[in-house]
């Protein structure tokens, strides 16, 4: 799981048209581990699509290095526009998926997915067999005789992740693949995705504007601003760390204090703390009435991760000893900053500090 | 029917029939190299595509009579003699080629450049994505193309009579026309409306047939350039 399978290294792109230079990637750093599912969000403009791009050299970066199941991709490019027979060779050991699946409409479904196939010079019969393989993993045996025009968007998906996983790839890029789908359908290629990752052990890097999708199947996550990776890790990691943007798009918790003389508290859950019931216990061991003000959480891996804002009667010094016995539990714990209620705005999201409570 | 009629309706079928198998041969090269070369194309190389687009537009802008004489000797050296209707499908495939590349190119620009990238990042050359991609895809406007330019061969080649090529239109111009038989130059004028009615709706029907196989309808779809990066905005 922690040999690195994807890595950028100080990958910069730049684009120069007639009067001005636009920089896509800013020196971007990623590192994508074997087996793992790895989200990149941004917004549009960001630079996220131009890095996915630059991952098997669609797009020339304009330097930096790509090093992909450890051959060094933009060392095999050279310098030439065209792309030379070993880099090729390489792209055929990188399946990707497409926003706008990208099938050939004068294709069917099957021949489709033989297509890549074809280009490895695979022979028909063995064409044929793969082919009804990966249509009967991605649920669309029935599908294989008829043209791209007459499926709806979740199959075209399926097709381009067949067609994608025809040449045993490692490595599976995928740029905004669920994009242009609805969130039913988003939901069942994702879970396909997922799937695959468990089953296969592909490894997959995906693009997205979405924070839902990171949610449902990323073991990892970047943000990207500006064409650089402004943060990066895995979920547990951006949970566990303090004022992250990631975490808090994620596992978003609202909930204002009801009153004064109130202490709010932000709970994060990541790790072995998530199985225990801490909330009851806390309240039977400290007799405090506890509300709970926001959550959210997720179960990855039948574990519980994500966060929580609860309310505890008195001001902070007065629950000094419940936070403590929360740290204790090994849940990060961050005090939203107290008295915001007796101010008497509507205070949007309060700013938290971290707690010093012991 | 007329011997007369039944040899011109031989000469122009042979004139037509071989000038279009050559134009399609040579026309459909130039018209994906266009392509390729073109800023933003597989081959970038602007120097040929200016050099290619220079012929294309030189040729097309010759009006066919002065091509046929300007090409004679050219036309000796290729096919052995400068009269009869071999020698009339020298100048005919010459000028039809320039104009069906340009067709051919704009039915190439048609197809998504997104499977253009589908297909390089399943490693696929530039040669798989001609073959692959940028020619089945665009099969169904490609043979509109062609019908196209069948049916420009049938006008063109009225005019072979200038080097004794025959066919009906020089039949109707000599026959009909400069002899008053304006009877008889209906009739070749009828028969040359049914000939190229007969090839339009043949095309139709098989570019229609090219384009149900992939269960489309006739519009074009966007771009063979490579889709502008999403952070860069093109040239003012």
């Amino acid at each position: 799981m922690d040999t690195p399978v994807i890595t950028t290294t100080d990958l910069r792109k730049v684009y120069r048209s007639r009067d001005r230079e636009v920089t896509a990637l800013d020196g971007v750093d990623l590192t994508v581990r074997e087996g793992e599912v790895y989200g990149v969000v941004g917004r549009s403009g960001a630079g996220k699509s131009t890095l996915i791009r630059c991952v098997n050299l669609l797009e020339r970066p304009t330097s930096g290095t790509v090093e992909v199941d450890g051959r060094d991709l933009t060392a095999l490019a050279g310098r030439s526009d065209r792309a030379p027979a070993a880099l090729r060779a390489a792209r055929a050991g990188i399946g990707m998926v497409f926003q706008h699946f990208n099938l050939l409409s004068s294709r069917t479904v099957q021949d489709n997915v033989e297509l890549p196939l074809e280009i490895l010079g695979v022979p028909r019969r063995e064409r044929a067999r793969k082919a009804a393989e990966l249509l009967d993993l991605v649920g669309l045996s029935d599908k294989a005789r008829t043209y791209p025009a007459q499926l709806s968007g979740g199959q075209k998906q399926r097709v381009g992740i067949a067609r994608a996983l025809a040449g045993e790839p490692k490595v599976l890029l995928s740029d905004e693949a669920t994009s242009a789908l609805d969130p039913e359908t988003t939901r069942s290629v994702l879970q396909l995705l997922r799937d695959l990752n468990r089953q296969l052990g592909l490894t997959v890097l995906l693009i997205t504007h979405e924070m839902d999708v990171v949610k449902a199947v990323c073991d990892s996550a970047a943000l990207m601003k500006g064409g650089r990776v402004v943060e990066s890790g895995t979920v547990a990691e951006l949970l566990a760390t303090p004022g992250s943007e990631l975490a808090d798009e994620l596992f978003p918790v609202g909930g204002q204090a009801s009153g004064p003389d109130r202490t709010v508290v932000d709970l994060t859950f990541h790790g072995e703390s998530a199985t225990r019931p801490v909330i009851s216990q806390l309240a039977r061991t400290y007799n405090v009435d506890v509300s709970i003000l926001g959550a959210a959480m997720e179960t990855y891996d039948g574990r519980q991760i994500g966060r929580m804002r609860i309310e505890l009667p008195g001001r902070f010094e007065d629950n000094v000893v419940p936070i403590g016995f929360l740290r204790e539990q090994g849940l990060q714990v961050d005090v939203a900053e107290a008295g915001i209620a007796d101010v008497g705005i509507a205070a949007p999201e309060p700013a938290r500090t971290r707690a010093v409570a012991k | 029917m007329h011997p007369l009629l039944t040899q011109a309706c031989t000469d122009t079928l042979k004139m037509v029939g071989w000038s279009t198998a050559v134009t399609v041969a040579a026309g459909l090269p130039l018209g994906v190299l266009l392509v390729l070369t073109d800023r933003g194309g597989l081959l970038r190389n602007l120097a040929v595509n200016r050099a290619l687009g220079f012929v294309v537009n030189l040729g097309r802008s010759l009006p066919f009579v002065i091509l046929m004489i300007a090409l004679l000797s050219f036309t000796r050296a290729v096919v052995g003699t400068t009269i009869g209707w071999q020698a009339a499908v020298v100048p005919l495939s010459v000028g039809a080629i320039p104009f069906f590349a340009r067709l051919v190119e704009t039915s190439l620009r048609e197809v998504d450049g997104g499977l253009v990238e589908a297909v390089q990042s399943m490693g696929g050359s530039t040669w798989t994505v001609v073959r692959k991609v940028l020619l089945p895809e665009s099969l169904p406007s490609l043979i509109a193309g062609a019908t196209t330019t069948v049916v420009a061969l049938i006008g063109y080649s009225a005019m072979a009579g200038v080097v004794g090529g025959g066919g009906l239109g020089d039949l109707a111009l000599r026959y009909g026309y400069q002899r008053f038989e304006t009877g008889f130059m209906w009739v070749i004028v009828a028969v040359l409306a049914v000939l190229v009615t007969l090839v339009q709706l043949a095309g139709d029907l098989a570019a229609r047939t090219a384009a149900r196989r992939g269960g489309r309808g006739p519009l074009p779809r966007l771009r063979l350039l490579r889709p502008a990066p999403p952070a860069a905005p093109t040239s003012p």
